[in-house]
């Protein structure tokens, strides 16, 4: 039931779109109707598919440098105490200018190829995965370093044992919020520069008034980003099966 | 028997532990100052106080965790080097929720990175009456068997000194009675050092308590109970000792004071 409940909500949206499609009569390079989207999708299977392939291709690398660049800021910040007060303005610069007024800057850098719009995945994650990862170091239970400090730990024993493992719950965050918007990085690195990838193919379809292909593709990214985000989101949940989980709507 | 007076001079013969002219601020306010007593090697002593008089941050003092403030002396087995000699238990369990109980147990050894003595672990969870939770992550326990795993954990690090700040005092009052048996049967060869705001846990507990009252300064005074801990909570004795200690406390009947 649980996952009957978010495809009954989808089909019945699906149903409200094809039936507001075919009783207003919309023409269809305005909106096309889910069915003739699906028509599509069938019929270009292939072409949509490398596409598709390009723009995976440009999500994953994004989240794995992006990841690895963000918990490494993230380490160094909550270890050397010297290197905080120089990498957090970098950090906060980073959010503060707008990455996609970089996206250009970055296709003039990198070419039309795949390496600008993985930059563009990889800064538009970084700042989530750090944020939430150094936030984490650095809200370590007093007690535990306390404990390890009694005991006999190293500062680099306390760092590997006990605040990565008890931050990896608030790393969890960032990594979710990273998945979810990785896609969108690529897409707006395509848009500015790229001769394949689905954003790519968006905009040709867009030029040629086929809206339906369009939707095709867009369809086709929805569903990637959402597979994505779930196959990260029960990754995560194994790794810190620890965790209580409570949900906030059964407290009372 | 029971005799309540300012603490003498420490002890020129080697105590377990000697705290001298122990002098503890919280920011630019001055906590206490001056004040000296001693712990018996082998022996279960308790600190006993109101909450905000620093017994807890002396407590940290001696656990290495806080800088002494000069003139602060703190001697275990007459030298001040004693790095390695003590165990340190919180009010809070501690535990790790990441590991289970018996890795919990081991935590010293993992976070120096030392082999693992498995057979030990299990003999001590056995010990603390918590054999058949080896594997439970914390989560997964009560309340009173995490303070048992905390009490292994501590058992564990075979340190001579063991000092355990008001470690029973979030449990409930059966469990907490349990635990303090269990904690003097399974400590009974270390020297022991608990704070506690509880009278009656230390008059349960302590063979000698230091009683520290704010009054203008902090002081502390020493009080012996009759007879080997555990005490009965029953004793019409340790009646009497009680309220020796609300009057220490300054807690004393209301009819000798004014309105509180």
């Amino acid at each position: 039931m649980t996952y009957l409940r978010p495809l009954i909500v989808f089909a019945g949206l699906l149903s409200v779109w094809q039936a507001a499609v075919s009783v207003f009569a919309v023409a269809p390079f305005i909106l096309p109707g889910p069915l003739a989207v699906l028509e599509v999708a069938r019929e270009r299977y292939d072409i949509l598919a490398g596409h598709a392939a390009v723009t995976l291709t440009e999500i994953l690398l994004g989240l794995v440098f992006g990841t690895l660049l963000g918990a490494g800021s993230a380490l160094v910040m909550a270890y050397f105490r010297q290197a905080r007060s120089w990498l957090l303005p970098v950090l906060v610069v980073s959010q503060a200018v707008p990455v996609f007024a970089l996206a250009p800057v970055l296709v003039l850098w990198f070419g039309y190829g795949v390496a600008p719009k993985v930059a563009m995945a990889t800064l538009i994650i970084y700042f989530p995965v750090t944020a939430a990862f150094y936030d984490g170091l650095r809200r370590t239970e007093p007690g535990w370093v306390d404990l390890a400090r009694t005991m006999g730990a190293s500062k680099a024993a306390i760092l590997s044992r006990i605040r990565i493992p008890a931050a990896l719950p608030a790393f969890s965050s960032g990594l979710r919020v990273a998945a979810a918007v990785a896609p969108i990085g690529a897409v707006v690195g395509e848009w500015v520069g790229s001769s394949a990838g689905l954003g790519y193919y968006m905009l040709l379809m867009n030029g040629r008034v086929q809206t339906d292909a369009m939707f095709a593709a867009l369809l086709i990214l929805a569903i990637m980003a959402v597979v994505i985000y779930f196959l990260i989101d029960a990754a995560l949940r194994r790794l810190v099966s620890w965790q209580a989980d409570v949900d906030p709507a059964s407290l009372s | 028997m029971t005799h309540a007076e300012q603490d003498p001079e420490p002890d020129t013969r080697q105590p377990g532990l000697a705290i001298r002219n122990a002098r503890l601020a919280w920011g630019d306010t001055m906590l206490m100052d001056g004040v000296s007593f001693s712990v018996r090697a082998g022996g279960w002593t308790c600190l006993l106080g109101e909450s905000g008089v620093g017994k807890s941050t002396l407590l940290r003092t001696i656990a290495g965790l806080v800088a002494p403030i000069a003139p602060t002396e703190i001697v275990a087995n007459g030298s001040s080097e004693f790095e390695n000699q003590i165990a340190y238990m919180a009010q809070q369990d501690l535990l790790f929720p990441w590991l289970t109980a018996a890795q919990n147990v081991a935590a010293g050894a993992r976070l120096r990175s030392e082999p693992v003595d498995d057979r030990r672990v299990h003999e001590i969870l056995d010990r603390a009456g918590v054999a058949g939770r080896a594997d439970a992550r914390p989560a997964e326990m009560s309340g009173g068997e995490r303070q048992r795993v905390a009490l292994a954990r501590t058992l564990m690090e075979e340190r001579p000194i063991v000092l355990m700040d008001e470690p029973f005092s979030a449990l409930d009052a059966i469990t907490r009675m349990r635990l303090q048996d269990l904690a003097i049967e399974l400590l009974a060869d270390r020297t022991v050092l608990m704070v506690t705001h509880d009278p009656f846990e230390a008059l349960r507990m302590a063979e000698k308590i230091h009683v520290l009252r704010r009054d203008g300064e902090v002081r502390a005074t020493l009080v012996e109970p009759a007879g080997p801990p555990p005490r009965d909570p029953t004793d019409p004795a340790l009646r009497e000792t009680h309220g020796a200690i609300m009057t220490a406390l300054g807690g004393a009947p209301a009819a000798n004071r004014g309105p509180a």
